[in-house]
């Protein structure tokens, strides 16, 4: 009776270990893919220049600055530092500004065509850029918003507004509409139960969705090469100076690009589950 | 005074009718309780006292005031909502606080009042608490609290007890009794549960698909059902029903017994009779016995009459078996008639 049963027990908890086999290796795979280029381009950033085309590589890098301190004093990276910042921070206020009443308004009012509108915010991500980029800069030169921070915040403003809908709307709707009715009927109006009420509960969330926005903006580039000439960002500064300058300046210009956003990302990525909805706080 | 007068409110959602022309007038510091099944309209009914919904048609006064133009802030109400809405931002003490801050009261009147709630509802331990750390009934206990620091004229509570576990909810009931009639508010309490408004009300309104059936005292709402619906509805087991042909005019057979009854041009009514007001005698409704349930006080026995259903409280001693052929004698003066086509009492 054993030897019966015990077969299709052992064959079945063959293929689920297989099956968890395969799993991990994917999962690995996956990870190597995203973390590895991550990695040789952190070693590069902290390896001395000349160590930059050596080989046999270092597994542990040498911890040397000469690369990222040559790339900081470069002509011009201050300038577009400062510009990256400015830009992002601009991008962070408007969709803010713009999302996160739109976000309230999906979460607590009912209106005609509100799915519509929700599937509308999110379609605005599938149109390309690079179509938009010729009329864009022409537009701009008439209007004389070329070559501007506020004009690149702008368009970089579109591109970060749809997240910060979907993010604000997730975050007022997992705050219960009976705390705002208590505080109404505790004397509040409507902007005064926000204040006091839905504000607090929410900063957290909407800090989060603005971080996300200027990370947005940080890491854009075809925009901002297209739009900006002499006030360029960053991203934009590097495609243009970095592609003819040497191996390890590129490694120290990546590296600088990506590490702040990298850290941001995984500052607010709670609420950019909730923003699917995979998790709920 | 806050006497508070429903004149003829409708509230109408898309194409569904949630109300129908509901009139209702609660005297003031009347504990008035709207019982029903969930989806007849209790609860809009209180969201529109409140200010929390816009009637379709129709006035709401409270202390001689029109205010279903106002907001909730104006109506000089509080309310005490189902999941408690205690704001997890604030402690204990600004939770209570709240309103009278809204009110712009000086510091020492709102420690005063917040101090002699958070007495009332043995919550002093907990002021300095935020929400998080609170059981649910403690949190009930907060909500309670706030409604009564802003001594409102009305309060209005949605189902304030249905979270709670059993046996806090009868702890809470007999409490919330005794501190909203030392209060003098006047009370809207809305539940779907039928021993809490007995047990609460000074009147019950009972309502059923947007319309207010009855509005009377938990006494004539058990006796004297205005509508087949509530003697189903109150009453457990409910009420039980059996059609009548008529005998002759003022007398109508019953399942084998002729009994006087209203005097109407009908062929058909319905008789009904409460399961304790009938007792096993020599004379009575011809039953065939189904169920016996032993209740220890008393046994519940289940029978067929006259094809249908009939539930009667026997006393526990009765000695009946299933199969048995019992007369069941209802008690003259609480039997009640209904016509069977409006539903209503006759």
């Amino acid at each position: 009776m054993s030897a019966i049963a015990e077969v299709p027990a052992t064959a079945t908890a063959d293929a689920r270990k297989a099956g968890d086999w395969l799993l991990i290796a994917t999962a690995m795979l996956l990870c190597v893919w995203v973390l590895l280029p991550i990695y040789l381009l952190l070693v590069n950033a902290l390896s001395a220049p000349g160590e930059v085309t050596a080989f046999p590589k270092r597994f542990f890098p040498s911890f040397d600055f000469g690369s990222l301190s040559f790339f900081i004093e470069f002509a011009g990276v201050a300038r577009a530092l400062w510009n990256s910042v400015l830009v992002a921070t601009l991008t962070m206020i408007l969709s803010i500004g713009f999302g996160a009443p739109a976000g309230y308004a999906l979460s607590r009012f009912a209106f005609p065509g509100k799915e519509a509108f929700r599937f509308l915010v999110l379609m605005t991500r599938a149109f390309p850029l690079p179509l938009l980029a010729l009329p864009l800069a022409v537009m701009f030169i008439r209007t004389g918003l070329d070559d501007t921070a506020i004009g690149l915040a702008l368009v970089h403003t579109t591109l970060a507004l749809p997240f910060a809908v979907l993010i604000t709307f997730s975050l007022f709707s997992g705050i219960p509409v009976e705390l705002e009715e208590a505080a109404w009927t505790l004397g509040c109006t409507r902007l005064q139960a926000f204040r006091k009420v839905i504000l607090p509960l929410a900063l957290p969330g909407i800090a989060a969705s603005a971080v996300f926005a200027f990370t947005i903006s940080w890491n854009e580039v075809f925009a901002a090469a297209v739009l900006t000439i002499e006030n360029r960002t960053l991203t934009a500064f590097l495609l243009q100076s970095v592609g003819e300058s040497p191996l390890y300046l590129k490694f120290a210009g990546g590296a600088a690009l990506v590490v702040p956003a990298l850290i941001f990302i995984f500052a607010v990525r709670k609420y950019l589950f909730a923003m699917w909805g995979i998790a709920n706080r | 005074m806050a006497e508070i007068a429903i004149k003829g409110v409708a509230k109408r959602f898309g194409g569904f009718t949630a109300l129908h022309q509901v009139d209702l007038t609660i005297s003031d510091q009347e504990f008035m309780v709207l019982l029903g099944a969930s989806g007849c309209g209790k609860t809009t009914l209180l969201r529109i006292v409140a200010g929390l919904e816009t009637p379709s048609q129709g006035e709401v006064w409270i202390g001689g005031r029109r205010v279903d133009h106002l907001p909730p802030r104006d109506r000089g109400i509080a309310m005490v909502f189902q999941n408690y809405a205690v704001f997890p931002h604030l402690t204990v003490f600004e939770n209570i606080a709240f309103g009278l801050r809204m009110k712009k009261l000086p510091q020492a009147d709102v420690e005063r009042r917040v101090n002699s709630t958070a007495e009332l509802m043995h919550i002093e331990q907990l002021l300095k608490r935020y929400s998080g750390q609170l059981s649910g009934g403690q949190r009930q206990r907060v909500a309670v609290a706030r409604a009564l620091a802003m001594e409102p004229d009305v309060i209005l509570m949605d189902e304030p007890l249905s979270n709670l576990d059993a046996l806090l909810r009868l702890e809470m009931r007999a409490e919330l009794k005794g501190v909203l009639a030392a209060s003098k508010t006047t009370t809207i309490y809305v539940t779907h549960d039928q021993v809490e408004a007995m047990s609460l009300a000074d009147r019950i309104a009972v309502m059923h698909q947007g319309r207010i059936v009855q509005a009377a005292s938990p006494v004539e709402v058990y006796r004297n059902p205005a509508a087949r619906f509530v003697g189903s509805f109150i009453g457990n087991p409910p009420m039980n029903f059996i059609p009548a042909t008529k005998a002759r005019n003022g007398s109508w057979t019953v399942a084998g017994l002729t009994l006087p009854g209203p005097k109407s041009d009908k062929q058909n009514i319905d008789f009904a009779i409460r399961p304790e007001d009938v007792g096993a005698g020599s004379e009575g409704l011809h039953a065939t016995v189904r169920v016996i349930e032993p209740l220890g006080s008393h046994t519940l026995v289940t029978c067929d009459v006259e094809g249908g259903l009939f539930r009667a409280i026997l006393d526990s001693n009765a000695g009946v078996q299933v199969g048995d052929h019992l007369r069941l004698a209802p008690k003259p003066d609480r039997i009640r008639w209904f016509d069977p086509e409006t539903t209503n009492s006759l």
